[in-house]
């Protein structure tokens, strides 16, 4: 059998080598056009940083691709020809399979603005878009970066570290506030703008407009603001990258439609990652999930289904991570980033007072269903364990040490917590 | 203050005292080779070193600091680095080889030195030091330069991991070990006329603190010399594992040794050079375990020739810790394992060859509480933690399967965990049971149980 993988991100990686796992006799094809070898995604703002080398962002050795077997094929690939079963490669070549996996991740989106594909108007998500980034920010002075959300303050960072002028402009009134509730959002904005970084809340893109060299020079808001800068990042989301699917022959709408085994609509034929889209029954939208944790479970669940264990992607309690400048951040179960606390809903709010370190735990009904810390690492199986379990909040509130994974000598945190954290009712801003 | 200002006085007076250093090399020292002219060398350089160290992070928000490292040439193997380790490995040369080379230096800190150990010197000259061989002295020199090394990187270690108490701690730690214990202690010891005796080093980094001569020589010393015998031997033989069994070899590694406190606090800018390639991990598996080899039968050799009182073995066993003097001491744990720390990173000596590090490695890996751990699935694999880490360990090998990580080169100096933006590893010592090795928190049932198989 041969497995042919259309994209070496850690989606197709895991699949990969799940594959290899299982069926030590596949073949295995792992096609890339962005690069020879699997590179951590998340870490390419640490190269540009200077903190690592992009050698130093992959995850496996070289020679693991030797000795798993994983035959490594580099080129873009134009079309999915479903009908002979093969690639099809812009440079003409071919390449069959008896089973496709299609992991070809995302791409930044792009909703129209005039000027949004001048020289000097990027995303950031590829080995490509860190080489134009490179090659653009020599001599930069100001920046605008279009979009306040997480890879929008990563691009901000990276920016701000070669002493570049960085201003984010931000749809919303908060800072990445579909995703935090209000006093988190404040709280991280606060940590942008002391790090030296403006934020202008409530500004939408209208145009970006070239200088007399090509390239563009000024970004125009909708509220008719003009920004000077030298580069224009835009980090407003990604969308799944599914333009190797434009002859329609494997189904897509926002991703690539596929079933909770993330089988898509075509025998022989899966996808997971960033580019998937999952719904079963084709309802109106289904879920696109585009963080490396979910892309790293959904690898292993196609690696699973190739070998026949017929399993479903179930992503269980949610969580995710981030830095924000300095200031980690860490969510586990569900927080709604509504501005006001749902009816039946209560939450445990604490802050510091130095703005560092915070935590959000949110009761529904009795039972701690989601959580929010800010600048204090939480250990993931104790949170899950009470998540699962429907731990009420005050018995969460009495053992909190245990969810501690901070540094030995930290400070703790928990006694103020216990002391001085406030209770949000329903109706109350969060 | 402002960070211009600290960067120029700072970098002023560490160029002051290094000046001063060159003319007293050159046989012309400012003020002449007394204590005015000794002042002229030591204070710029200590307190002008620790402002320009801790200056590129001043008035900066408390976090991780590794912007441009591996675009700076004096990281990332470009010219001054190499200019650095020629020089760092020319100074060792000297001190171990030709020290006349160096008289100049000897004679500026000679003051300093009849100040501690309360021995009167004169000044010496290259020919009277290359006559001799050594001077009483270049030891002396060698360990206040290695404390100030120590103390003004140090004070840059703190300075860049000041949002870390475990850094902070740390830090203070090694610094304070080798001020007091690696440098102050032996020296006014001697003052008192009690032997120059290194509370901090234990047999085998110690070799002879477990020699029969150098017993019997302790202990005919008196009361405190006794002391000294029974307190190598305990350390080596039983607090060794003790201590390692509750925390893992880095209350050691990286928190009381002087190599250790080198290379955390010197060497930190080149933490990131150490290889991380399969063929390191498995030269390092044979060098130092063949190091601890050679050491354990050199020492059973001293033992044997002192119990048949040399009629059997003749020279041998003399030979052998001559050639284990050479080449461990010298040339493995100095002129490599520090004057490469620009080109290979810090922990040259300490990974590779250091039979100490050997012993509490194996003790870590088979028999201790200590490992880090992982925080579930949040790992991202970006790479920072393998890059950092100063061993070579591919930390995020184990990181991204949501493994613990416990590995016998492992120092615990909590980098990995530092520079993780995820917050995914920390150092851990609780009780295990199960997770590490059978009986793990019944520690002597378990030994009982060992011993029986």
């Amino acid at each position: 059998m041969h497995v042919v993988i259309l994209g070496n991100g850690i989606a197709g990686v895991t699949c990969a080598l799940g594959v290899r796992r299982r069926l030590p006799k596949a073949r295995i094809s792992l096609v890339s056009g962005e690069s020879d070898a699997f590179f951590s995604r998340t870490a390419l703002m640490y190269v540009f940083m200077g903190h690592m080398r992009l050698r130093d962002t992959e995850p496996y050795e070289r020679r693991v691709w030797d000795e798993q077997r994983i035959e490594r094929v580099r080129g873009w690939v134009g079309a999915v020809d479903v009908g002979n079963a093969r690639l099809e490669f812009t440079d003409g070549r071919t390449l069959p399979w008896d089973k496709l996996v299609l992991a070809t991740g995302a791409q930044p989106n792009r909703f129209g603005w005039p000027g949004q594909d001048l020289p000097g108007v990027q995303g950031l998500y590829s080995v490509q878009d860190l080489e134009a980034l490179e090659a653009s920010s020599r001599g930069l002075k100001r920046a605008v970066v279009v979009g306040g959300g997480l890879i929008g303050v990563e691009l901000a960072e990276m920016l701000h570290s070669r002493s570049v002028d960085v201003t984010i402009l931000a749809r919303e009134p908060r800072y990445w506030s579909n995703a935090l509730p209000g006093r988190e959002a404040d709280l991280v904005g606060r940590v942008i703008e002391r790090a030296g970084v403006q934020v202008r809340y409530g500004m939408e893109l209208q145009a970006i407009e070239a200088g007399a060299n090509g390239r563009a020079a000024e970004v125009v808001t909708r509220a008719g603001d003009r920004l000077a800068c030298g580069l224009v990042g835009l980090t407003a989301g990604v969308s799944p990258n599914v333009s190797a699917l434009s002859n329609g022959a494997v189904p897509t709408r926002r991703g690539v439609l596929v079933n909770s085994r993330l089988e898509t609509r075509v025998e022989h034929v899966y996808a997971c990652g960033d580019c998937a889209e999952i719904t079963e029954d084709n309802a109106e939208s289904g879920r696109v999930e585009q963080l490396w944790y979910t892309g790293r479970a959904q690898g292993e669940i196609v690696a699973a289904n190739l070998a026949g264990e017929g399993r479903t992607y179930a992503r269980g309690v949610w969580f995710n991570s981030a830095k924000f400048f300095d200031l980690e951040w860490h969510t586990y179960g569900e927080v709604d980033p509504a501005s006001v606390v749902r009816a039946g809903e209560r939450h445990l709010w604490w802050s510091d007072p130095s703005g560092r370190h915070a935590l959000r735990i949110v009761e529904r009904d009795g039972a701690v269903v989601g959580m929010n810390s800010l600048g204090w690492r939480q250990r993931q199986d104790v949170w899950t364990r009470w998540i699962e379990a429907g731990a009420p909040a005050d018995a969460v509130l009495a053992d909190l040490g245990r969810a501690g994974f901070e540094p030995e000598f930290s400070r703790r945190f928990e006694r103020a917590v216990r002391a001085d954290g406030q209770w949000l009712g329903a109706g109350d801003a969060t | 203050m402002n960070t211009r200002a600290l960067h120029v006085v700072g970098a002023v007076g560490a160029g002051l005292g290094l000046a001063q250093m060159v003319a007293a090399l050159a046989g012309a020292p400012l003020a002449g080779y007394t204590t005015t002219g000794l002042a002229l060398f030591l204070v710029p350089l200590i307190v002008g070193g620790c402002l320009r160290a801790v200056a590129p992070y001043w008035g900066t928000t408390p976090g991780i600091k590794n912007d441009g490292v591996q675009q700076s040439a004096a990281q990332a193997r470009g010219w001054p680095a190499w200019l650095l380790g020629v020089a760092i490995t020319a100074f060792y040369c000297a001190v171990y080889w030709a020290p006349q080379h160096l008289v100049g230096l000897i004679n500026l800190v000679s003051p300093l030195y009849t100040a501690f150990t309360g021995k009167a010197a004169e000044l010496a000259t290259a020919d009277e030091v290359r006559m001799a061989g050594w001077d009483p002295r270049q030891w002396f020199l060698y360990g206040l330069l290695y404390t100030v090394a120590v103390i003004v990187m140090g004070a840059r270690m703190a300075m860049r991991y000041r949002h870390s108490r475990y850094q902070l701690a740390r830090t203070a730690s090694v610094c304070f070990f080798q001020l007091t214990f690696g440098f102050l202690v032996p020296q006014i010891l001697q003052a008192f006329q009690q032997p120059e005796f290194y509370f901090t080093y234990f047999w085998p980094l110690k070799k002879e603190y477990l020699f029969p001569n150098d017993l019997r020589w302790l202990i005919e010393k008196g009361t405190l010399g006794v002391f000294m015998a029974y307190w190598g031997v305990l350390m080596a033989l039983v607090a060794v594992p003790v201590l390692t069994y509750f925390y893992g070899k880095r209350w050691y590694c990286s928190w009381v040794c002087g190599c250790g406190g080198l290379a955390e606090t010197a060497g930190d800018p080149w933490r990131h050079l150490s290889s991380k390639s399969l063929a390191s991990w498995r030269f390092e598996r044979w060098s130092i375990h063949g190091v601890l080899v050679l050491i354990t039968l050199t020492t059973g050799l001293v033992w044997a020739n002192s119990a048949a009182q040399g009629q059997v073995l003749g020279h041998a066993s003399s030979t052998a810790t001559h050639w284990y003097g050479f080449l461990v001491g010298a040339v493995l744990s100095g002129v490599v394992g520090v004057g490469f720390y620009p080109l290979l990173g810090t922990r040259v000596w300490c990974r590779f060859f250091c039979p100490q590090a050997a012993i509490l490695g194996l003790l870590q890996r088979f028999f201790s509480r200590f490992r880090i751990t992982t925080n579930g699935g949040q790992c991202i694999s970006c790479g920072n933690c393998s890059t950092y880490c100063e061993m070579g360990i591919d930390v995020r090998a184990y990181a991204q399967r949501g493994a613990n990580i416990v590995r016998a080169s492992c120092v615990g100096c909590g980098v990995c965990a530092a520079v993780c933006p995820r917050g995914v590893l920390r150092l851990e010592n609780g009780a295990t049971s199960g997770d590490r090795f059978p009986l793990s928190d019944k520690p002597l049932q378990a030994l009982m149980e060992a011993l029986r198989k």
